[in-house]
């Protein structure tokens, strides 16, 4: 009841948040320096004014600013993102075609780096004085001021070239027509090289974050508590001082969840996977201004998506956190 | 003595390198037999927990035994391993401490973390669990039990959540229970009734006690031996009655005197009846801003609360958590703005000042803080940080550090310590810090919103001289606001005590002290734990 009336209270904010985000961008996009039809028209090597007047006419440019708003967010409205005139789509196939893979490997690495950096900076803690515990730290560091498109190349030439362990790129072997689980362990392969170097950045910051709030946590009166009763160490650290630990690890993996659509490009680009970055990529290279909006907009609406789910998470996870806001 | 369950022999501790002496404890010898309550007394850092988190095998990192034994049932609790003391905890030795508002895992359910107990020395199955922790909370005296075991520790009361606590250091019926500080941060009402329960309890199950606390009161309440500790060493201990009544130690005798009593100070000459601050029917209800969807919440904070102090005098104000005192306080140095209602200082209405206005005028009402420790930023230089009114008031910079320096001098410290940084002094020191800082802008009446509740008895018992002799020398006013009516009856001129915002009675201190009116104000004053000896003794 409570949640129901919470989420219904934060998606009528979203749908406002989200009208402001697309006026917004669309401005933005107009203050680029010429418009689709002169590039296209440039493309064809046409020079003639009357073509670019066709063109601006068939697009809809020549209409005054208002008006181009007016019919870009009512379309949005019933999902009408436009078209893209440079892939001969519409801008909401592309993005869709597109939208799974991405998915998938920003998925993969949020789920990844969550587990595998809760769990490292866990043992970290509970070693804190020791070497194992300085080590799990070290590396870390490492994998955290690294840059990530370094990480990928050395990973391509580590695993793919070297070892050939890994495929390099794509997401499943060209012309190989596999089907059912054969396709499925071929993806799977393809996505392992990407996904875990996306995961590394944000597990090192989990590690970290997770160590640092486990002693803080380790320090509380409770705990002390929790040991004249006599409980196990394990437990302690488990029940007691992760649990306590983790509500600002929530708030950093709501960020790190909002930028699943936009936040691979690199990543996508070094292993050359089919996804959304490198569609927002391609479109800003060609002025695909149609396909670029509507691609923020998605960026936009899942950050706004997880940014509520994270506030629904906290909820579950810190009894005290009441209010709506 | 036949009964002995617990025999700490000559027990040392050792302190880290670099701490302020080299021994928490040094060769600490007393005995908790088994039906009696032996009360562990001292002044912070005297090291009276020390020994018993040695007990529990809880020692802070570096602290470590070098020397003697503590003898549970005959058996040294020093050599045991990790596991064989962490089956003790909890079974055979149960803990209470001090906090009653942290000591809790803000996340989980009351009855879960009592249930937990019985789960670490694997008893009963779950339902067992959840069944023993009802009653235990029955038996602690929560209101609405079965309410309170699902109940996270954010919705109780501190009172309640002490008794949570309690439930779960009994939960396995200890022979050892050993109580730190359990009632220091309560209500005076509270304490009185935790106090009780905790008599009780022990009484009914004829349990061992070790009671620590720094409050003579509490001793005097419930204690049947005392060990008195002063920087790690045992200076005195005996039956509590002699002790009481006729200490043998200097230290235990200055503890003992610092108490304030409850001899209230004849009230003073009548002075003119010059009027200084003149409170009429002020209002402040604290709103939770309500969303679109969301109601708001109010919390009345002050509900017609009039009053007049004169030039010179001390009013108190004194009630318990959530009474609105501090919101009074605050309304007054205008930190808060009153809802409605006037504030007449000298006749001019502060409450209804903005901007510039107040910000001349506020000079003119200054605050003492409660805590010593968050009250100063501790990367400014103390001559800076009591310079800093003044200099934001238009005085030259090199004037009002050569001020400062006067102040410190003033205060007791010293000019010379205007270049020194706060963590280099002592909780009373900073409290005189906070009062030179105060004092900087020359105001004509000072709040002091809980100056000494954070300070041991004989720091607390200095300030107050200050406070005292300050306030003759510059003839300053002094609201003073604190839960404690002992120090209040000592310093005040006037006392209105307050409940819920409201002014429940006002009056000299001789008649609210001595033939209360209401029927609040006596719960109160039969709180004060030790008030029957000490009414005794005087």
């Amino acid at each position: 009841m409570v949640y129901a009336r919470l989420i219904a209270m934060r998606l009528f904010k979203a749908v406002i948040v989200l009208f402001m985000i697309i006026v917004f961008n669309f401005f933005l996009i107009q203050m680029a320096p010429g418009d689709p039809a002169a590039i296209l028209a440039g493309e064809a090597g046409a020079t003639d004014q009357e073509f670019l007047r066709q063109l601006r006419e068939q697009f809809g440019l020549d209409q005054p600013l208002y008006v181009q708003l007016w019919r870009y967010v009512s379309g949005i409205a019933t999902l009408d993102f436009g078209y893209s005139y440079r892939q001969q789509m519409p801008v909401l196939d592309l993005i869709l075609a597109r939208l799974p893979a991405t998915l998938l490997l920003t998925g993969t690495a949020f789920v990844l780096s969550l587990a595998l950096g809760i769990f490292a900076g866990s043992m970290a803690a509970a070693r804190v004085k020791k070497v194992s515990g300085s080590l799990i730290m070290a590396l870390a560091l490492v994998f955290y001021a690294t840059p990530l498109f370094w990480v990928a190349l050395m990973a391509v030439l580590l695993f793919s070239v070297y070892l050939d362990w890994l495929p390099a790129y794509g997401m499943f072997t060209v012309g190989a027509h596999y089907t059912g689980w054969a396709h499925v362990l071929d993806v799977l392969n393809h996505l392992i090289l990407p996904a875990s170097t996306l995961a590394l950045f944000f597990m090192a910051i989990y590690t970290r974050m997770t160590r640092a709030s486990m002693l803080e946590a380790s320090q509380q009166d409770y705990v002390k508590t929790a040991r004249a009763k006599g409980l196990k160490d394990r437990v302690i650290q488990r029940r007691h001082i992760l649990r306590n630990a983790l509500l600002p690890i929530i708030t950093l993996a709501g960020l790190q969840a909002g930028q699943m659509v936009g936040g691979a490009i690199l990543t996508e680009t070094v292993f050359a996977w089919p996804g959304i970055g490198r569609l927002m990529y391609e479109a800003l290279m060609q002025r695909d201004y149609n396909l670029l909006l509507g691609i923020f907009f998605f960026s936009a609406a899942l950050v706004i998506v997880f940014n509520i789910f994270t506030d629904l998470v906290y909820r579950l996870a810190d009894p005290r956190i009441k209010g709506a806001s | 003595m036949t009964d002995t369950v617990l025999s700490i022999r000559n027990l040392t501790l050792a302190l880290p390198k670099g701490a302020d002496r080299s021994y928490a404890a040094e060769s600490v010898t007393y005995d908790v037999a088994k039906g009696e309550i032996m009360c562990v007394v001292g002044e912070s850092g005297s090291g009276k927990s020390m020994a018993a988190n040695a007990v529990m095998g809880l020692l802070p990192k570096g602290v470590r035994p070098t020397d003697g034994e503590i003898l549970f049932h005959g058996e040294d609790l020093l050599k045991l391993d990790e596991k064989r003391h962490r089956e003790l905890r909890g079974l055979r030795i149960g803990m209470i401490f001090q906090e009653p508002m942290t000591a809790l895992n803000p996340l989980m359910r009351a009855g879960d973390q009592i249930a937990e107990v019985f789960e670490a020395h694997g008893l009963y199955n779950a339902k067992e669990r959840q069944q023993r922790a009802l009653a235990l909370l029955e038996e602690v005296g929560i209101p609405q039990p079965e309410k309170a075991i699902r109940a996270y520790p954010f919705e109780l009361s501190g009172g309640q959540r002490q008794r949570v606590m309690i439930a779960m250091a009994l939960a396995l019926e200890p022979e050892l229970l050993i109580a730190d500080e359990p009632t220091t941060a309560l209500d005076v009402t509270t304490q009185a009734q935790i106090l009780e329960l905790i008599r009780d309890l022990q009484k009914r199950r004829n349990m061992a006690v070790m009671f620590i606390t720094h409050d003579f009161g509490v001793v005097a309440e419930i204690a049947t031996r005392v060990c008195v500790m002063r920087l790690g060493k045992v200076v005195e201990l005996g039956l509590a009655h002699n002790v009481l009544d006729n200490p043998q130690h200097e230290y235990t005798r200055s503890l003992i005197n610092a108490i304030p009593s409850n001899a209230v100070p004849p009230t003073r000459d009548a002075r003119e009846p010059a009027p200084l601050l003149e409170v009429r029917q002020l209002n402040k209800v604290f709103r939770s801003r309500g969303g679109l969807f969301k109601p708001s919440r109010e919390v009345v904070a002050l509900n017609d609360v009039s009053f007049t102090l004169d030039r010179g005098e001390t009013v108190g104000i004194v009630g318990e958590s959530g009474s609105g005192k501090s919101t009074l306080g605050r309304c007054v140095v205008r930190l808060e703005r009153p809802d409605d209602g006037e504030l007449l200082l000298d006749g001019v209405n502060l409450g209804a000042l903005k901007g510039d206005a107040l910000r001349r005028e506020r000079k003119r009402v200054q605050m003492v803080f409660q805590d010593p420790y968050a009250s100063l930023n501790p990367r400014t230089r103390v001559g800076l940080a009591i310079a800093q009114g003044p200099i934001a008031n238009g005085v030259p910079r090199k004037e009002a550090l050569q001020q400062a320096g006067d102040l410190l001098d003033l205060v007791g410290l010293g000019a010379a310590s205007a270049e020194r940084f706060p963590h280099e002094f002592s909780g009373g020191q900073r409290q005189r810090i906070g009062i030179a800082r105060a004092l900087a802008l020359k105001p004509e009446l000072i709040v002091a919103d809980e100056a000494v509740s954070a300070l041991d008895v004989s720091i607390q018992a200095q300030i107050l001289e200050l406070l005292e002799d300050l306030k003759q020398k510059l003839s300053l006013s002094l609201l003073f606001i604190t839960h404690d009516l002992r120090v209040a009856a000592q310093v005040c001129d006037r006392i209105i005590v307050m409940q819920h915002g409201r002014i429940v009675e006002q009056g000299t201190a001789q008649e609210v002290f001595l033939s209360p009116q209401e029927a609040y104000t006596r719960e109160l004053l039969d709180a004060i734990p030790g008030r029957a000896h000490v009414a005794a003794a005087v």
